[in-house]
């Protein structure tokens, strides 16, 4: 269960974006009862809406009592079969399939949407996932008028959301199917990861992953658009993008970083990755370039960190990767630093780095951080 | 991701046990058996991606937490350490009521 003061950015905006739309389909996305009449009819409107939910990156699926090969086959010959995640049909309870559909996408409930035309479906979700949102069947044209399904960013990343997600699942089977350690298997995906600094395209992906990384976000503080815009061109600060891609294609943009340099001492002051990327150690791969960057240019890190039920394992990796608690292992390096007031919870890791291999499974192109002094930006 | 491979523990399971359940945990997920004394993260090794993996996996198959500086990837080098670790965390604290 996520406690209401553990996420506080995502329960702030009362209505958070939908992520992922579940479908019913008959008598919702199609007009009849595949399995009584036969012949089914799409109504053009409700195409309207899958095409252009997909374009703004909100995932949809299905959750649908039939059988399975049946529907899909239809959904095939809609040429929609393509726009769906993760599909659930079957004949269980709706609310296990949609929880299901959440837990593989590793969405919180919130985010979640459902639309059913028949209100025992929709009590029946409701009762058992309070936190997903149903919607009756008429409200399909009107959908996407509605500001939950309105992300207030349109990216090159929300356009190809869905593609990415499938190529993910291609990659987890063939994971799954792999034999042999882990590290092997992720050498074979022939993994590139990018750190750049943002620009100001750049910017708005940064904002949609600090509003979509909740699970990641290690300082649980939100940086919004406005205030990464003022950083980019502070020379004391570093704003960093982090993109990722493989054999299967782009990951898209998956981390953000900002760092503040002060004498000795860089502050990472928000470090978020994607959850779509924990799995590639992408965490740890960015914690070993910062060390080994750090150790370089001859000055300790100081990170703040905000443990939420979701980053787990964000702390883990800092730990991993050496840091240690100011309060119990004080370091005279973090004397500059500002006081933390009126931020519960937020602690301080501290690491004297050495150099070290950044990572054993993927190439990692980034910029160097100590010939900074014409400022940021310059290139 | 849902692991609902955890095996049924004994309230109190013994060193013996704690050892022979961590080395197979660790051979069914890399599928090569490993001793107790062996560097899991030397050469050739785990990654320390799968040093979270297996956090997550003592934590919830002992019901501990490993917190702060216990969290060094020391503590997780070889199987015989996590033994040390879990085998410390388990044993109830009296008196400390808040870490």
């Amino acid at each position: 269960m996520t406690g209401p003061a553990d996420d506080e950015p995502r329960k702030a905006e009362n209505a958070a974006t939908v992520k992922c739309l579940v479908w019913d389909l008959d008598d919702t996305l199609w007009q009849g009862t595949l399995l009584e009449d036969g012949a089914v009819h799409l109504p053009e409107e409700v195409r309207k809406v899958v095409i252009e939910l997909d374009s703004r990156g909100i995932l949809q699926s299905v959750a649908s009592r039939n059988d399975h090969e049946h529907a899909w086959a239809r959904l095939e010959g809609f040429g929609l079969a393509e726009y769906f995640v993760l599909p659930e049909i079957g004949w269980g309870a709706k609310s296990d399939s949609v929880r299901r559909i959440a837990d593989r996408l590793n969405f919180a409930h919130t985010t979640i949407a459902f639309v059913d035309d028949r209100p025992a479906e929709r009590a029946e979700v409701a009762f058992h996932l309070p936190d997903v949102r149903c919607y009756p069947a008429e409200q399909v044209p009107a959908l996407p008028d509605l500001a939950e399904f309105t992300p207030s960013t349109s990216t090159v990343d929300s356009r190809r959301r869905r593609q990415m997600y499938q190529a993910g699942f291609r990659r987890e089977a063939e994971r799954a199917a792999a034999r042999g350690p882990d590290e092997e298997f992720l050498r074979s995906l022939d993994l590139r990861m990018r750190i750049g600094r943002a620009t100001g395209e750049e910017l708005s992906r940064v904002e949609e992953l600090t509003l979509r990384t909740s699970q990641m976000n290690a300082t649980g503080v939100h940086y919004p658009d406005t205030v990464l815009r003022g950083l980019i061109s502070d020379p004391g600060h570093e704003v960093l993008v982090v993109t990722l891609t493989d054999r299967f294609g782009p990951h898209g943009a998956v981390g953000v970083l900002l760092l503040e340099r002060h004498p000795g001492l860089w502050h990472l002051k928000l470090l978020a990755t994607s959850c779509r990327v924990v799995a590639y150690g992408a965490g740890a791969t960015l914690l070993n370039w910062l060390a080994d960057a750090a150790a370089r240019s001859g000055v300790h890190l100081v990170a703040d960190f905000r443990a939420t039920e979701r980053n787990r394992m964000m702390e883990i990796a800092y730990r991993f990767a050496g840091f240690e608690g100011v309060v119990e292992n004080p370091c005279p390096c973090t004397a500059g630093l500002e006081a933390v007031v009126d931020q519960p919870g937020l602690q301080r890791l501290h690491l004297a780095p050495g150099p070290r291999t950044v990572s054993t499974v993927m190439s990692v192109d980034a910029p160097d951080l100590i010939e900074q002094e014409g400022g940021p930006g310059a290139r | 991701m849902t692991t609902d491979s955890t095996p049924d523990t004994p309230d109190s399971p013994d060193i013996n046990d704690l050892e022979k359940e961590l080395l197979g945990f660790l051979e069914g997920h890399t599928g090569t058996p490993w001793d107790a004394d062996t560097d899991l993260f030397g050469a050739g090794g785990l990654s320390s991606l799968f040093a979270m993996q297996v956090v997550v996996h003592l934590e919830k198959t002992y019901a501990i937490a490993v917190r702060g500086a216990d969290l060094r990837l020391d503590n997780f080098r070889t199987v015989r350490r996590m033994v040390e670790l879990v085998d410390r965390l388990r044993v109830p604290a009296t008196g400390d009521l808040h870490g």
